[in-house]
């Protein structure tokens, strides 16, 4: 008999579903689904109480609608009601609409705690597992504080029903991984470890989840489940199919427990008491053995089944990583696997390799199979597989077999798939870094790179090959052979270009003895691509050039012809247009000593972990991501500083290259060791620039009044303030002064909200400047917080400020009389519309002064408004975006008392209260 | 851990979507079409694996999916679940709702969302497989049915029933 018979079932829901399977648009649908929206929202909101029925009816459409991808705003109360109901059909329906659309913020979850208390003490073991799942689906903190403690209890009680159990087990690890802090297992432990031995498989399938987990967090407390495990596992593989009844699937016994127990075992290292390991390495062997056996059944779930526990297996010996014998048949197994017709099979062997393929026992073995991954890399359908096949060649890479690898993945990448081909770049710039025994094969294989797939050359990639080429001087003639070789091509890719540009301009000489290669060859090769270019890279050709004349002087007039043609010397990119000026004036004023000096060679750059495996363990997720990583990605942002401008070449910033304006962008880390950089030392070992955290807010309160002036200070830096504002927005300008002689690097400004970059070298002495454009969309308390990032010398420097961005400077002042104001002042006289304090003051009362800071705030001050001279009135109006805020203000001074009374009153409760507590700290 | 179970047809409607992790309802929805559109280019007898759309953690997900007749079913999961076993799940979900639905089909799904649901939850709770005995799995549900019809007798007649 099935389960579910059709006939019965609500008949309103059935002619719903139908509607709206028959509407003919999208817009038809809609319009019968407001229909239904409106007709329930009417019935829920009626007089007459509906019935059970009706209500179930009713949240049944709700939930269809929602399938639909339509909001559901209303009905969540209706169904927190049925949850009380003593119903099953009602209580159940309730529930699921509970779990489906009430999310863990929901301010309804007091509500539903108390029907989930109900029902979780009511001893009837149905209501209970509604009760335990809806926890477990919803999983909120708020839950987690009221059931943590009652739940391990039903889960370890003698008397709990089997299904209740594991409906526990399932709903203390999601309040387990929700807020680990309240679920406290100490007193438990051990009793749920041994749930593992329970005679109900259904009870330990759920236990087992709950004990994986505890166990990943505290492996420790938890680790006599491995003896456990390991008995019940092999329990479950000698025992006969039939043994196991229910739990066999498809003639393979309990085979989801099975990979369970597996994967726990992988939480642990091999067992140290020989028996359990005895016993665990007989599981392992036999499971292995009967993947020789003939299957017992056709069916593909019967494969499935068993090799499920197989991989798993093979998982656990990899983990292990210790038993040679083991290792080598798991290779081997793989190995069958690899050239297997199930699709599904080559993924996973090829998946499994990949891990195989690290460990030093099997990376032989793994070898073996190159042929096989590499036609699975060339003929497999699915992309997928084909993914994981060059991961795998990527993984047996090694000096042996590393020239063949690379060109095989050179020759996939022209028919490679694109959501692919950036990490396959990847991939084969590092192997072909890693491997390279000659740098000759390296540069060959790079360009081919380039020219295979230039698009997806990040530009760590192209910044790599420039550094290998300048720090090996045994490869820059080959290099620049190449790269000319290579800008022979009619169309080549703008990263060729780079590459070339760059190569030339340093080590063009090295060829330019061959005719076909001299300079103004090379010159004119280069210049034939300028056109077609970029911006950053026309400027890095321009760096080129200014090179060129200082390699060959017989390119110079050539090149400053160049330099001097309208599209180059004014160019609208200011950029361009700078170099283009630059380069000439050096060009013609300095002398030839000077000249060699600003454009020598660029000094070798400093061994470092190659930034394109940072780029690499990036795209790979953030769970391979270290704190290396974040090293190597600053270290990249320095390369990319050395890359823009490669041109300048001035290691130390020499008085001739500061004369033109020639930023020393070159790489700082790279400058050798001067007694400069031992002073910088020295200096940030004294210094106080101690990396601040917190946010410092010294200068913040000194700007309410004033637009003006000084907002922080240390003995590295200065930071000035400009601002004016008017009506809704501001600009504020900032300026960051060096205080020191020496420059500061990286030197990063971000706010909570956007920001144009600053540029990122201050030099000693010298200051920066940044805008900062404002728009008051609404009222606010908070002040952004600016954070400002720079190396002085090697230290790292962090600075966080409150900007002096603050709701009154978007004041616009108010001129008005006397009866005006009183009688605005009595119609904002709600209690939440008025602010006040008394205070002490701080400073002396001296009306002048008084008088310049109200002013200073941005309001109109109202002379003869006040019956009492002594007492201050101010008028104005905020404007931000979405509205105007009008504000009266009142500051009554008690010169005997010292004290001052101050009124604030305006439309806005917020405006009132935030503008009386900057005010209070003023006076 | 699972993360979503999705059940759409081929053109993309949705027939049951169950998230063990919180996402915003435009979100979900934006799921259910990216892995749609992930899913339903991918030829017949290529592999039942792929990594997940963006939107669901891009590739420390997988999708694990099957394709019967009219209907997708696809299991988003983390790295802590066996691809296989994962596999069979989904036939023990199939089976089981055959079973108990009598050679289902997609309009089964459509007018049953609630016992689908009901079924799901007998075997995935928050996320974690609950149980994988089919028979475990019917006996519940029949259980339930039985409580069901019991009460239906207490309900008024559902005839002018709107």
């Amino acid at each position: 008999m099935p389960a579910v018979s059709k006939g019965d079932g609500m008949r309103g829901l059935a002619v719903f579903i139908s509607d709206i399977r028959n509407c003919k648009s999208k817009e038809a649908e809609i319009k019968r689904i407001n229909k239904e929206l409106a007709n329930i929202r009417s019935k829920f909101k009626g007089d007459k109480a509906l019935d059970g029925y009706s209500k179930k009816k009713y949240v049944c459409k709700l939930l269809f609608i929602f399938l639909l991808g339509h909001d559901i705003d209303f009905g969540h109360m209706e169904a927190v009601n049925l949850l009380s109901s003593n119903k099953y059909t009602e209580k159940q329906i309730g529930y699921l609409f509970i779990s489906v659309l009430v999310n863990s913020n929901s301010e309804l979850i007091r509500l539903i705690n108390n029907a989930i208390k109900n029902d979780l003490s009511s001893r009837n073991p149905t209501f209970m597992c509604l009760a335990l799942h809806c926890i477990a689906n919803v999983g909120s903190r708020e839950m987690a504080e009221a059931f943590a403690g009652e739940i391990p209890r039903i889960l370890v009680a003698g008397d709990t029903m089997d299904s209740v159990k594991q409906s526990a087990a399932l709903c203390l690890l999601r309040l387990y991984k929700t807020s680990p802090d309240l679920v406290l297992m100490g007193e438990w432990t051990s009793r749920v470890v041994h749930l593992l031995n329970d005679q109900h498989m259904g009870v330990v399938t759920a236990a087992i989840s709950l004990i994986t987990c505890l166990s990943q967090k505290n492996p420790d407390e938890f680790k006599t489940c491995v003896s456990l495990a390991v008995s019940r596992l092999s329990r479950i593989v000698s025992s006969a199919s039939t043994d196991l009844q229910d739990y066999t699937y498809y003639f393979v016994p309990a085979p989801w427990l099975s990979c369970k127990l597996l994967r726990l075992l992988q939480c642990y290292p091999p067992p140290e008491d020989g028996a359990v390991k005895g016993r665990l390495v007989e599981c392992l062997e036999t499971i292995l053995n009967k993947a020789q056996e003939p299957p017992k059944s056709k069916k593909v779930q019967h494969s499935n089944a068993k090799n499920a526990i197989l991989f798993e297996a093979i998982a656990l010996i990899i983990h292990y990583d210790s038993e040679p014998n083991l290792l080598v048949r798991a290779c081997n197994q793989l190995g069958q696997f690899l050239q297997h017709r199930e699709t599904n099979l080559r993924y996973l062997a090829l998946e499994s390799m990949c891990t195989l393929a690290s460990s030093e026992f099997s990376h032989e073995a793994v070898k073996t199979h190159i042929e096989t991954v590499i036609n699975a890399l060339k003929t497999e359908r699915d992309v997928s597989v084909r993914q994981r096949a060059a991961d795998l060649l990527y993984a047996m890479c090694d000096r042996s077999n590393a020239k063949q690898i690379v060109a095989e993945m050179l020759s996939y990448l022209e028919t490679a798939d694109y959501s692919i081909r950036e990490e396959m770049v990847l991939k084969v710039a590092i192997l072909a870094e890693k491997y390279a025994v000659d740098y000759s094969w390296y540069v060959d294989t790079i360009l081919n790179l380039i020219r295979i797939a230039g698009d997806y050359v990040s530009e760590e990639v192209w910044y790599r090959v420039i550094q290998i080429v300048i720090n090996r001087d045994d490869v820059q003639g080959y290099a620049a052979k190449t790269v000319f070789e290579a800008l022979q091509a009619p169309a080549c890719h703008e990263n060729m270009v780079k590459v070339g540009g760059y190569i030339l301009g340093e080590f063009g000489n090295l060829i330019a003895g061959d005719p076909r290669s001299s300079p103004l060859v090379q010159f004119n090769l280069l210049h034939s691509k300028f056109h077609l270019c970029s911006v950053p890279t026309r400027a890095l050709l321009l760096s080129a050039y200014i090179k060129f004349i200082n390699l060959f002087p017989e390119t110079k007039t050539t090149i400053q012809e160049v330099l001097r043609c309208d599209s180059q010397i004014r160019n609208s990119d200011v950029e361009l247009q700078q170099r283009a000026v630059e380069y000439l004036k050096l060009s013609s004023i300095a002398s030839t000593d000077v000249l060699a000096t600003v454009l020598e060679e660029m000094p070798p750059f400093p061994e470092r972990e190659s930034s394109i495996l940072a780029k690499l363990k990036k795209k790979k997720g953030p769970g391979a991501v270290s704190n290396e990583l974040e090293e190597g990605k600053r270290e990249g942002g320095e390369l990319n500083g050395a890359g823009e401008r490669p041109g300048d070449s001035s290691s130390t910033p020499s008085p001739s290259a500061d004369l033109l304006g020639l930023r020393s962008a070159a790489p700082v880390s790279a400058a050798p060791p001067s007694a400069g950089s031992l002073l910088v030392d020295v200096f940030s070992e004294a210094g106080p620039a101690a990396p601040a955290a917190s946010v410092n807010d010294d200068g913040f309160l000194r700007f309410v009044c004033k637009n003006n002036g000084v907002l922080f200070e240390n003995q590295l830096l200065q930071i000035g303030i400009k601002s004016e504002y008017r009506q809704n927005l501001g600009r504020m300008y900032l300026f960051y002064g060096n205080k020191t002689s020496v420059q500061f690097v990286s030197f990063t400004t971000t706010l909570n909200v956007q920001l144009k970059p600053v540029d990122p070298l201050v030099e000693g002495g010298a200051q920066v400047q940044q805008v900062i454009n404002i728009e008051c969309i609404t009222d606010f308390s908070e002040a952004p917080i600016l954070n400002i990032k720079f190396r002085y010398g090697g230290a790292l420097q962090n600075l966080s400020l409150k900007l002096p961005v603050t709701i009154n400077k978007f004041f616009q002042p108010t001129e008005m009389a006397s009866n005006d104001f009183f009688q605005r002042w009595k119609q904002l006289s709600q209690p939440q519309q008025e602010a006040q304090k008394i205070f002490k003051a701080n400073h002396a009362m001296d009306t002048e002064v008084i008088k310049a800071k109200l002013l200073g705030l941005g309001t109109a001050l109202l002379d003869k408004v006040d019956p009492n001279p002594e007492n201050f009135v101010c008028a104005g109006v905020i404007q931000t975006k979405s509205q105007q805020v009008g504000c009266l203000l009142r500051l009554e001074p008690n010169a005997q008392a010292q004290m001052y009374r101050l009124t604030l009153r305006s439309s806005k409760d917020t405006v009132s209260k935030r503008l009386c507590d900057l005010l209070a700290e003023q006076f | 851990m699972i993360k979503a179970i999705l059940i759409f047809n081929n053109h993309g409607k949705p027939r049951l979507s169950k998230f063990y992790e919180h996402y915003t309802e435009d979100t979900e929805q934006q799921i259910i079409r990216e892995t749609f559109h992930l899913v339903s280019k991918r030829d017949e007898n290529v592999c039942n694996f792929l990594e997940g759309g963006m939107l669901i953690g891009g590739s420390d997900n997988k999708l694990i999916y099957r394709h019967y007749a009219t209907l997708y079913f696809v299991f988003c999961v983390d790295s802590s679940e066996s691809e296989l076993g994962i596999l069979d799940l989904i036939q023990v979900f199939v089976e089981t709702l055959d079973k108990c639905f009598e050679n289902v089909c997609e309009l089964d799904l459509i007018f049953h969302v609630d016992k689908v649901h009901n079924i799901l939850a007998e075997m995935v709770m928050g996320g974690m497989v609950l149980e994988t005995n089919m028979n475990e799995i019917i006996t519940q549900v029949d259980a339930q049915n039985k409580m069901e019809k019991s009460e239906t007798f207490i309900f008024q007649s559902p005839r002018q029933d709107r």
